[in-house]
């Protein structure tokens, strides 16, 4: 068998090995990317300086930066729990739209109650909001076997012109002549700041814990992991199959809610169409680049928005489109996702497999 | 051996995956018109050896020469082209399409002339002596008509060589020895047939010579006419080994489980069981035989709450089962055990380690709502020991586990839990010899304790030694209920292809 | 007059389904051969910004078309070669491509109207090639001439690749290969297809079919000018369409027309809606989907569903 290079399966290889592997593709793809932005017109090293600088250089790109991972993070953290189970939850984007329309109800229309009660009714309205809608494609994947990879995609758009048409309808603020918006939160509506950012962030890390804790020792996380490794021996140990579905996926769409509700309140203090902006679209990316590893869900969530923050300022800078974030985010996933196949196999010369094999 | 013309000559072919070596410098010699079989035990690498032959996997070492000449076979098309067609075990049909698509499936020539490419089918259908309806969907096709489907497939691209897959494995003692019969016709044509199995009597009846392998080695090449079933043991296991099953004497207390004119629906609206009745006594094993797909699936899974009933009761220590799940079972305090068929498909979480497996059905006992994997850790630890599973660890995945060792963790788990009835569907399916006598073992221990077993088996001789009755099934209706004692392999056959429990009798 | 608008909507719905064909019919020949991807979007997109390169820059419809498809084709490459080769995870790589797509098409087409210009656009000439081409005689029939024999280039494009992918995929020797690539990998590669060739071949003229979608929404539906977010969720609806249509290249004539029809209601609203506002109409395309999917899974045939094989990548030597 003398036909050149040939691929061949391996053994598992360390933890370690496969970091190297994945951080290899990483500086590949960041390479490529440095290629792609020199092909533009534009001086690689300076676009990747300017990123560095921009999202991280001074104390108010920091904040910036933090605000964006906010949802980021919080969002990857809800759909986590859906691809556990191997629910394809494509549906993020959709869930916090709907968050946030819950809690902007209550911040319009019921402004005059004391903060820290509003507050906590908008979180729970966004939660409810989510999850309930978050529930609707479990229930017929449970029920008809639909495709919930679709019918979730499809209810991201119904929920996202749902908002255009709140915008443009019963919520639209008179005052704001020829546009169509919606009236900024009053203050006691608004999330409060910690530390220059809103407190969102401390949201964020405490839910971190708690899905680290969730998934890795409680009942309802192992059942979630069976379920979704095998269905049938889910329902051969006795599990509640349907409930488990239904349940873990208004816990995940019930977080991007919260996401929606953080948003609206924390970031934008209105409700407007870009609530979502994509968020629950790179949330899979992350969770699934973390290996659905909560800690590491909030490295690699950082890691994307000091990217997004960074190509922000180097359009301010050097006018390049702030899409390049998107175009190097779709560059770092496509290597890393074809790395993955060096981790199960490996590539070596045929003459050299011949001569190590023991002939007996 | 009409000629003494080598069809195929394999040579120091070796494969390893990852750190497994599954074959190491294997020789392997077939003539035209000549049957050859290739002995061994489950695991010993036929089935790879073969693969390599048939262009699935490529081999890491050696040479493979096609009538004399030394050839580079990349993939099932190279083969093909060869003139080498293989019938795997798990056969290799499309089932949306019909059988005439699924037969010219991936040739080459005229496809438009829908009419000529039946009439080609029909006549090669004639030439064998087979039949089978070209325009009819796969998925409609029993078993032994799939594999029909499979020899035609092989026969209409003008295969020379042929290998078949343990062909032998789901088809009843009447429809081997028409299979037997075509292979006869076949090896009379000049054609050179490789036959992998791992039944001793078939291997005396049908092969010229034997090639016999043990642990990814060829151990040698016998003429079947100057050999025995025990030397052919010996070399296939490497030891001497003592192949008769110890049956205890049955206790026969009181029924423990019966079954009352069990009817059951599967998800096309057929009825998969029709009318089942029959019971077990404490300390009994009965046996299950049936053509694969008559019910016993769901049989065993309506039993363990997995399958809702359209008909009849499921008593339990006389308490009915009907329409409970699985963890009300458990809540009742009835104690039973099923072992699946496909164990890492059902059972078992194949990316899961021992520990998290021996969780599943414990976890829900526990209080709170975090989960303590202590005890499932000390069950793990203590099975390792027992029943020597040979594991890296109580936390690798299962997956990675021999299939015995996978059938050990499984057993071993549910007999932890004291049942009182156990159910097992095929639970030696795929395991070497020795493995295999340990699981007999472990069910006799289970029997002389008072469980009440029900044993679906594929092996019509471990069926007559193992178990105290036997219930044969056809279509989902209960043929016969027979002791074991007083029955033959072909008077199973009978019943197993619909024959009444009278007509087979009959039949000496 | 009632009558005229009936039929001015049903002459909108062709051109605003179009689009929706030509991604479904691309995205139908790519699940055949058991690749789920659900880069249609971007893929659109890839095809739009280069289609709209290619006419801009050399005033040629012929090159437009064709940088069209060759934008798709080559978001599919990055996809074939990811999940193919590579084996790599089908949903995650088709987000991916979405992602990438969308991003590239909004990187270049901003890098274009940065230069000044307050629009960029295809000269008239080459709008009016996309235009409509009128048959001489037959286009003057009323209703029918103006319904059959009035159309651009790309409906002629659109009904001719579903009646070809139909024929092929149904009455060839190839079309069966591919069928059962589709449902079992293992079977054909045992039969002697040669699947990794059939996947490439599938996903990328696949690939180019949806290019020349986003193509057109470049071309026609947006007259020629590049306007960013041009696509807008088109692609995922032909993903929905590819199970409204269940699997068949004809089905989704008539699913695409369906489609169109609901996103250019609102231009054609009855006076008893008057009052609902825009966005519910442009909501409407997505809730129906979501509740043709949800139907047609209550009624799922054994042979009118998705290729078995689509979502799991084929490893020979997997054990």
């Amino acid at each position: 068998m003398s036909d050149g290079i040939r691929v061949v399966r391996r053994d598992d290889i360390s933890q370690g090995k496969a970091w190297l592997v994945r951080l290899c593709a990483i500086a590949l793809a960041l390479i490529t990317g440095g290629v792609f932005v020199a092909v533009l017109g534009y001086d690689p090293l300076a676009v990747y300086q300017e990123m560095i600088a921009g999202s991280l250089g001074s104390r108010m790109s920091i904040e910036l930066t933090v605000r964006l991972v906010i949802p980021l993070l919080i969002t990857s953290l809800g759909v986590t729990l859906a691809f556990k189970m191997r629910f394809w939850n494509i549906g993020a984007e959709g869930q916090i739209c709907v968050g946030a329309i819950a809690a902007t109800y209550f911040a319009l229309f019921h402004d005059d109650w004391p903060q820290w009660i509003l507050l906590i009714v908008m979180a729970l309205a966004g939660i409810l909001a989510g999850g309930l809608y978050g529930m609707i494609p479990a229930y017929f994947k449970c029920r008809f076997g639909t495709n919930e990879t679709l019918l979730t995609l499809m209810l991201n758009y119904v929920a996202l012109y749902a908002i255009q048409a709140l915008q443009q309808g019963p919520w639209r603020d008179p005052s704001q002549l020829g546009f169509f918006k919606i009236a900024r939160f009053s203050s006691a509506a608004r999330v409060p700041e910690v530390l220059g950012v809103h407190a969102g962030w401390i949201v964020a890390l405490v839910l971190v814990a708690l899905f680290y804790v969730y998934l890795r020792h409680s009942k309802q996380g192992y059942e979630l992991t069976v379920v979704g490794e095998n269905e049938a021996t889910a329902r051969y140990a006795g599990m509640p199959v349907k409930r488990v579905i239904i349940r873990t996926m208004f816990l995940s769409a019930g977080v991007c809610g919260l996401a929606g509700m953080l948003q609206a309140s924390g970031a934008d203090r209105t409700l407007n169409d870009t609530v979502a902006g994509g968020v629950g679209f790179t949330a899979i990316t992350v969770a699934w680049l973390a290996r659905l590893n909560p800690v590491g869900m909030l490295i690699v969530s950082a890691l994307f928005c000091i990217l997004e923050k960074g190509c922000a300022s180097v359009q301010s800078v050097y006018n390049l489109s702030a899409a390049t974030a998107e175009v190097l985010q779709g560059i770092i996933l496509f290597f890393v996702l074809g790395s993955e196949f060096f981790l199960t196999h490996r590539v070596c010369r045929a003459s050299k497999l011949e001569g190590g094999v023991e002939r007996g | 051996m009409s000629s003494a013309h080598p069809a195929i000559e394999l040579l120091g072919l070796t494969k390893t995956f990852g750190s497994i070596v599954a074959n190491q410098d294997i020789d392997l010699t077939v003539y035209n018109g000549e049957i050859l079989a290739l002995l061994g035990e489950n695991g010993s690498g036929k089935t790879t050896l073969m693969n390599m032959l048939s262009g699935i996997y490529k081999p890491d070492a050696g040479k493979i020469l096609v009538n004399g000449r030394e050839v580079n076979i990349r993939s099932p098309h190279d083969a093909i082209a060869l003139g080498i067609g293989m019938i795997h075990q798990h056969f290799k049909l499309v089932d949306v399409l019909s059988v005439q698509d699924n037969i010219v499936l991936g040739t080459t020539g005229h496809y438009a002339n829908r009419r000529q490419l039946a009439r080609e089918i029909r006549n090669l259908c004639d030439r064998f002596g087979l039949h089978i309806d070209p325009s009819r969907k796969v998925y409609t096709l029993s078993v032994s008509e799939k594999q029909t489907v499979e020899i035609l497939k092989v026969l209409y691209r003008g295969a020379r060589t042929l290998v078949l897959d343990e062909p032998t494995a789901v088809l009843t003692p009447q429809e081997i020895e028409r299979l037997f019969a075509i292979l006869r016709k076949m090896r009379d044509e000049g054609c050179a047939i490789i036959i992998i199995t791992h039944k001793l009597n078939e291997v005396l009846e049908i092969s010229d010579r034997v090639t016999i392998l043990r642990r990814g080695r060829c151990i040698g090449t016998v003429n079947t006419r100057e050999t025995s079933a025990r030397e052919l043991t010996e070399r296939m296991v490497g030891a001497a080994v003592d192949l008769s099953i110890h049956r205890p004497e049955p206790l026969r207390n009181a029924p423990m489980l019966d079954v009352h004119h069990l009817t059951v629906v599967n998800q096309d609206g057929v009825k998969a069981l029709d009318d089942v009745n029959f019971s077990i006594a404490a300390g009994e094993i009965l046996g299950v035989a049936g053509v694969a797909g008559s019910g016993q699936k769901e049989l065993c899974e309506a039993i363990a709450g997995l399958q809702p009933i359209a008909g009849g009761a499921i008593l339990c220590e006389h308490i009915s089962l009907e329409g409970l799940s699985p963890r009300e079972i458990i809540r009742r305090g009835v104690s039973m055990s099923f072992i699946p068929e496909d164990r890492l498909g059902m059972g078992l979480v194949a990316s899961m380690g021992m520990v998290d497996n021996m969780l599943l059905k414990e976890y829900q006992n526990q209080p709170g709502a975090l989960v303590d994997r202590a005890p499932a850790r000390d069950l793990a630890n203590r099975l390792v020991k027992e029943l020597n599973i040979s594991t890296p660890g109580v936390y690798t995945p299962v997956r990675k586990l021999s299939g015995g060792n996978v059938q050990k963790v499984l057993l071993g788990r549910e007999i932890a839990s004291n049942p009182r009835i156990l159910i097992t569907a095929y639970p030696v399916r795929g395991l070497d010899i020795n493995s295999s006598m340990t699981i007999y073992r472990m069910l006799n221990e289970q029997k002389q304790k008072g469980v009440a077993i029900l044993y679906i088996g594929e092996d019509l001789d471990v069926l007559l030694e193992l178990c105290d009755r036997i219930m044969v099934l056809c279509g989902g209706r209960v043929t016969g209920i027979v002791d074991a004692n007083l029955v033959t392999k072909e008077q199973i056959g009978l019943m197993m292809t619909g024959s009444s429990m009278e007509e087979a009798m009959e039949n000496v | 007059m009632a009558e005229g608008i009936w039929f001015n909507f049903i002459l909108a719905a062709i051109p605003a389904g179009m689009p929706l064909l030509l991604g479904t019919l691309g995205e139908i020949l790519t699940e055949k051969a058991g690749n789920l991807n659900l880069g249609v979007e971007g893929m659109m997109y890839m095809g739009a910004i280069f289609g709209f390169l290619g006419g801009f820059y050399t005033n040629s419809a012929v090159v437009a078309l064709l940088m069209a498809f060759g934008g798709g084709l080559l978001g599919a490459l990055i996809y074939a070669f990811l999940t193919v080769t590579l084996k790599a995870n089908q949903n995650v790589t088709g987000l991916t491509l979405t992602i990438f797509g969308t991003g590239l098409a909004a990187l270049i087409g901003e890098n274009l109207l940065a230069g000044g210009s307050v629009s960029v656009a295809f000269s008239d000439e080459l709008k009016a090639a996309f235009g409509s081409l009128r048959i001489p005689v037959l286009s003057e029939i009323p209703y029918v001439g103006p319904l059959l024999f009035s159309n651009n280039i790309f409906v002629i494009i659109g009904v001719i690749c579903a009646v070809a992918m139909g024929l092929y995929l149904n009455h060839t020797r190839r079309g069966l290969n591919l069928r059962a690539v589709g449902e079992n990998p293992g079977a054909a590669d045992a039969a002697g297809v040669n699947v990794t060739l059939y996947k490439y071949v599938h996903i990328l003229l696949g690939g180019g079919i949806c290019g020349l979608g986003g193509g057109y929404v470049c071309f026609v539906t947006c007259n020629g000018a590049w306007v960013q977010n041009c696509v807008n969720g088109l692609g995922w609806i032909a993903v929905a369409l590819v199970i409204f249509a269940c699997w068949s290249p004809y089905r989704a004539i008539i699913g695409s027309l369906v489609f169109g029809a609901l996103s250019v209601l609102q231009f054609y609203k009855p006076d008893f809606l008057r009052d609902v506002s825009a966005p519910i109409f442009s909501m409407l395309p997505f809730l129906v989907t979501a509740i043709v999917l949800v139907i047609t899974s209550i009624r799922m045939s054994r042979e009118k569903v998705q290729p078995k094989g689509c979502g799991v990548n084929y490893d020979r030597e997997e054990r």
